[in-house]
């Protein structure tokens, strides 16, 4: 029998928690808003999440999680083939193997269903026995552990977009001369965020160029700001019409103008 | 407001951080990690990620220097780095010839990101066993029209130098 209600009277975490403990296979679907997302379970253990207007299909999720770049997979026949197909044919044509595949379904599972963690409204409805379509990748995932960090996740999720609400504003470095920079550590990722900084380029942007989920793009933004390295301003279109070029190299001219302004101060310096 | 950005290259132990630091307004924000490594063990601290200084020019203009860690580990941000930058800087160890061939490959690297102008800095010039710049141009076969200057990176005035003499070649290729 399908079980079905509101997301306000029983919360995911309790759901998860039933799934587990009855070792239910089936299909949770949820709607919130104009989203929905369908969990799928085998004998109580997550094996794939659907989430609407995610990547489509794997080769789009590899490219998502950085795993193959767009070059790569425009070079792909692009006609509509399965999940499973994709799968054979990147791994035929060398570009990755089946264990890099396997852990990057593996990781965008679990990316997807935690965001669904923030969903406190909508509706639910759980189908047993309905497994995901034939031709998708699965994998087994404990659902204690989805449970565990997805809570844990919420809690910070919470703080954050009540910092940073707006992932469209843009960044640049702090310029008030008054702010003194303590010596701080950047990680790899902070360290890209941070070289890719242009009031031109929008929070959501620098987090895409460096596949960076929301969560992990807030956490770095929240951390500079606090270090007092950037600050927030609204994204200022850039100045030129055309797009930034892909294949990037050339640098933009430089004015004579700005290149004697810096000439100036520093021999004042 | 405006910003650009100059790059501080070179291998390990070249003088990057102390470039940055000797002219830098903010203290510079690096990542140093003490060297664990006992292969390494000539210096105490070494740059895993980066170093980052910033000279505001005016109202409206502001350079930022951003030093590459030293290792060949963290190369891959090295191009990421390089996008957009005005300039670079290839920093290399007069006293230590053994690290010439590094900072070519360096150099090489760099060129390959982008079109960018760059200057070779001879530094450490005030250690006695010091590479003079006319010799370490034909060790690292620098063409001729690139700049080779002498450098000592703990000092201001000479750090001036350098990023004076590559903004003199940027002045040249630079629009109206
Ligand atoms: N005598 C002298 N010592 C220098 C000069 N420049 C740097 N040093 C010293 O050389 C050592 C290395 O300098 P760093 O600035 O740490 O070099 P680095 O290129 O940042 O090194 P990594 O980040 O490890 O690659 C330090 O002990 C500096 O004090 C110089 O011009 N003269
Ligand atoms: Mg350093």
């Amino acid at each position: 029998m399908a079980l079905r209600g509101n997301l306000r009277d029983f919360s995911l975490t309790q759901l998860l928690n039933l799934v587990n403990l009855a070792k239910k296979t089936g299909a949770l679907t949820l709607g919130e808003g104009n989203s929905q997302a369908t969990v799928y379970f085998r004998e109580g253990m997550l094996v794939h999440v659907f989430l609407d207007g995610q990547a489509s299909n794997l080769c789009n999720l590899l490219e998502r999680v950085g795993k193959i770049n767009e070059a790569q997979s425009r070079l792909l026949p692009q006609e509509a083939r399965s999940d499973k197909e994709w799968g054979l044919l990147l791994i035929n044509t060398g570009l990755i193997n089946r264990a890099d595949i396997i852990e990057a379904v593996r990781r965008h599972t679990l990316e997807t269903a935690y965001r669904l963690f923030t969903w406190t409204e909508g509706s639910f409805l759980f189908e047993p026995n309905v497994l995901p379509p034939d031709d998708k990748i699965t994998v087994l995932l404990h659902l204690e552990n989805v449970i565990l960090e997805g809570s844990r996740r919420v809690g910070e999720w919470k703080r954050l977009e009540k910092e940073l609400p707006d992932l469209g504003m843009a960044l640049r470095f702090t310029t008030r001369p008054e702010v003194r920079l303590k010596r701080i550590t950047l990680s790899p990722d902070e360290w890209r965020v941070v070289s890719s900084i242009d009031p031109s380029r929008s929070i959501q942007e620098i987090a895409q160029a460096h596949s960076l989920t929301d969560s992990q793009i807030r956490k770095i933004v929240y951390g500079l700001l606090s270090a007092g390295l950037v600050e927030l301003v609204p994204r200022v279109k850039p100045i030129s019409a055309a797009p930034p070029p892909k294949e990037k190299v050339a640098p933009a001219p430089v004015r004579k103008g700005i290149i004697l302004r810096l000439i100036d101060r520093i021999r004042r310096l | 407001m405006q910003t650009v950005k100059i790059v501080v290259t070179g291998p390990f132990n070249a003088g990057k951080t102390a470039f940055i630091g000797a002219i830098s307004e903010i203290e510079v924000v690096s990542t140093e990690r003490r060297i664990t490594d006992h292969s390494q063990s000539t210096k105490e601290q070494t740059t895993v990620a980066m170093d980052f200084g910033r000279i505001t020019v005016d109202d409206g203009l502001v350079l930022y220097l951003f030093g590459t860690p030293g290792q060949r580990r963290f190369d891959f941000m090295w191009e990421i780095l390089s996008e957009g930058m005005l300039g670079f800087i290839v920093l290399v160890d007069s006293v230590a010839p053994e690290t010439f061939h590094e900072a070519r490959g360096i150099l090489d690297l760099f060129k390959n990101y982008s079109p960018a102008c760059y200057v070779v800095a001879a530094n450490k010039q005030d250690l006695k066993d010091a590479w003079p710049p006319q010799d370490l141009r034909i060790a690292l076969k620098i063409d001729s029209d690139v700049k080779v200057v002498p450098c000592v990176a703990t000092d201001k005035e000479s750090v001036k130098r350098v990023l004076l003499e590559l903004l003199y070649s940027i002045l040249e290729t630079a629009e109206e």
